[in-house]
C-alpha cells in the first residue's frame, strides 16, 4: 500500500510513523493521567503540570484549549487523548462531538439516527462536493 | 487434549462498562444492548469452557508508545483491571492460565509467529467489557483467561490475513496441549466506528453485515480486506475488526453461525456480536 493511500479519507488522521514521532511526548503526557495523583496535579495547575513533558508550545496550547482536532494534527492519538476527557469527567461522546463541529446534543442525535452515513463520507472529493 | 469448543466476537465499547458500573443497564438506551446478549449468556452457561483466549487491543493502558508489540500474550497468574483515567473498573481480577499460555507462546513462536511474552500486565475495558457481556457481573469470572493483545493503535496494525493465520496457529497450539481443557476464543473490537476528527460517528451497517456473513460464508475473502479499506469503509477505529479474524482462524474450516446481534448506536459505535461453533 502506498503511504498516501489513506490520505484521501476525509476528516481522518491515521496515526502513522510521522504522527507517532511528532506526538510522542503529548501522548505520554496523556498516559501519565492513568495515575490518580497525576490527574490531581494536572487539575490543580495544568500549565505547570504540562511543563513536566517536553512538548511543543503548540501542543501545550491545544491541551489547555481542549482542542482535540488540533491535538490530533500535532501527533495526538485518540486512544491516548481520551484520557484527558476522562480526567475532565466527560463521557467520550462529549470529546467526539467536540471534533465534529456539532453540539453534543446534535451529535448524540446523529448517533441515535444510526450514525454518520458512509455514503458521501468516503473521499475528500465527496466532501469538497458536499461543501460546494 | 485441549480443544476449541467455540468462538465469539463482540464490540468492546467502554461506555458499556460505564453503564454496568453506574447501574444504568435498565435504562431505555441500554436495555436493548444487554438484551442482545441474553441468548449468549445461556449458551455460555451450557458450554462451560475452562479457559477463554481473549483477543483484544490494549487502549494505551498496559502498553504506551514506549513499547508497541504487534502481538502479545499474557502468561501471568492473574491480571488486574487497569486505571484508564477514572479509576480501575470494579470487576474481578482476571485469573490466567500460565501453563496453556506458555504452551501457546512456545508453539506459535516455533510456528513462526513472533509473540511478545507478557508476565505483568493490567487489562482494560477491551478485555473486561466482553467478559461482562458474556458472563454478567459475577464475583469471580467463571473461567481462566489468556489475554492476547493486538496492536491496532499505532498504524499499521497486523493485516487481517496475518491475524487469521495466527488464529490457525493458536488452534494447532491448543490441540497439542496435553490437558483436557475446553477453550473458548473471543475476538473483540469494532464493528464500524470512528472516534476521531470531523468524520467521528461514522457507521457502516452494510460493511458490518457483510463482515458478519463472511465469517461463515467466505472468511478467506475477509482476510483480503486491506487496511485502507477498513479505515475508509468501517471508520478509523473499525480496523479493530482484524481481531475477529484471529478468532475465526482458530475455529478451523467448517463453522456454523449459532447467533448474531447488531445494534446502532452504542455511544459512538456500531455494536456487533456473533457466536460460532466449529464442526
Amino acid at each position: 500500500m502506498a503511504a498516501s493511500a489513506y490520505d484521501d479519507i476525509p476528516g481522518t488522521t491515521v496515526f502513522d510513523a510521522k504522527h507517532s514521532r511528532a506526538g510522542y511526548h503529548l501522548n505520554m503526557f496523556c498516559m501519565s493521567l492513568m495515575k490518580a495523583e497525576n490527574r490531581k496535579a494536572f487539575k490543580a495547575n495544568e500549565v505547570d503540570y504540562l511543563k513536566r513533558f517536553p512538548m511543543t508550545d503548540d501542543q501545550r496550547a491545544a491541551v489547555l484549549e481542549r482542542d482535540f482536532n488540533r491535538m490530533i494534527e500535532l501527533g495526538g492519538n485518540i486512544y491516548y487523548l481520551a484520557k484527558i476527557g476522562a480526567t475532565d469527567g466527560h463521557a467520550f461522546q462529549y470529546v467526539a462531538a467536540s471534533m465534529t463541529g456539532m453540539t453534543q446534543e446534535q451529535y448524540a442525535q446523529m448517533m441515535l439516527n444510526g450514525g454518520r452515513d458512509i455514503e458521501g463520507n468516503r473521499s475528500k472529493a465527496e466532501w469538497a462536493k458536499k461543501n460546494g | 487434549m485441549a480443544r476449541i469448543v467455540g468462538g465469539v466476537a463482540m464490540s468492546h465499547v467502554p461506555a458499556i462498562g460505564a453503564a454496568i458500573d453506574n447501574g444504568k443497564t435498565g435504562e431505555p438506551y441500554w436495555r436493548p444492548v444487554f438484551a442482545g446478549f441474553e441468548f449468549s449468556r445461556k449458551w455460555l452457561d451450557a458450554l462451560k469452557p475452562d479457559v477463554a483466549i481473549i483477543v483484544y487491543n490494549d487502549h494505551a493502558s498496559a502498553f504506551s508508545l514506549d513499547i508497541i508489540p504487534t502481538f502479545a500474550i499474557g502468561c501471568a497468574d492473574e491480571f488486574a483491571p487497569a486505571d484508564e483515567g477514572w479509576g480501575p473498573r470494579p470487576v474481578p481480577v482476571v485469573k490466567g492460565h500460565p501453563e496453556l499460555a506458555w504452551h501457546i507462546a512456545e508453539s506459535t513462536i516455533l510456528d513462526e509467529f513472533d509473540m511478545t511474552i507478557v508476565n505483568k500486565m493490567e487489562v482494560d475495558h477491551g478485555l473486561s467489557v466482553p467478559l461482562n457481556l458474556m458472563c454478567g457481573s459475577p464475583q469471580a469470572w467463571p473461567f481462566a483467561v489468556i489475554p492476547i493483545c493486538v496492536n491496532v493503535v499505532q498504524f499499521p496494525p497486523p493485516t487481517g490475513h496475518r491475524c487469521y493465520t495466527l488464529g490457525m496457529a493458536i488452534r494447532r497450539a491448543v490441540e497439542s496441549f496435553d490437558q483436557d481443557l475446553r477453550v473458548l476464543v473471543f475476538g473483540t473490537g469494532g464493528m464500524s466506528h470512528q472516534l476521531q476528527g470531523p468524520r467521528a460517528g461514522l457507521t457502516n451497517k452494510a460493511f458490518d453485515y457483510a463482515f458478519l456473513d463472511g465469517l461463515t460464508k467466505d472468511p478467506v475473502a475477509l482476510t483480503k480486506i486491506q487496511p485502507v479499506e477498513y479505515l475508509r469503509e468501517s471508520g478509523s477505529e473499525g480496523i479493530e475488526l482484524v481481531m475477529w479474524l484471529v478468532m475465526r482462524g482458530a475455529l478451523g474450516d467448517h463453522v456454523e453461525e449459532v447467533y448474531r446481534f447488531h445494534h446502532i448506536p452504542v455511544s459512538n459505535s456500531s455494536l456487533g456480536h456473533i457466536i460460532l461453533e466449529s464442526h
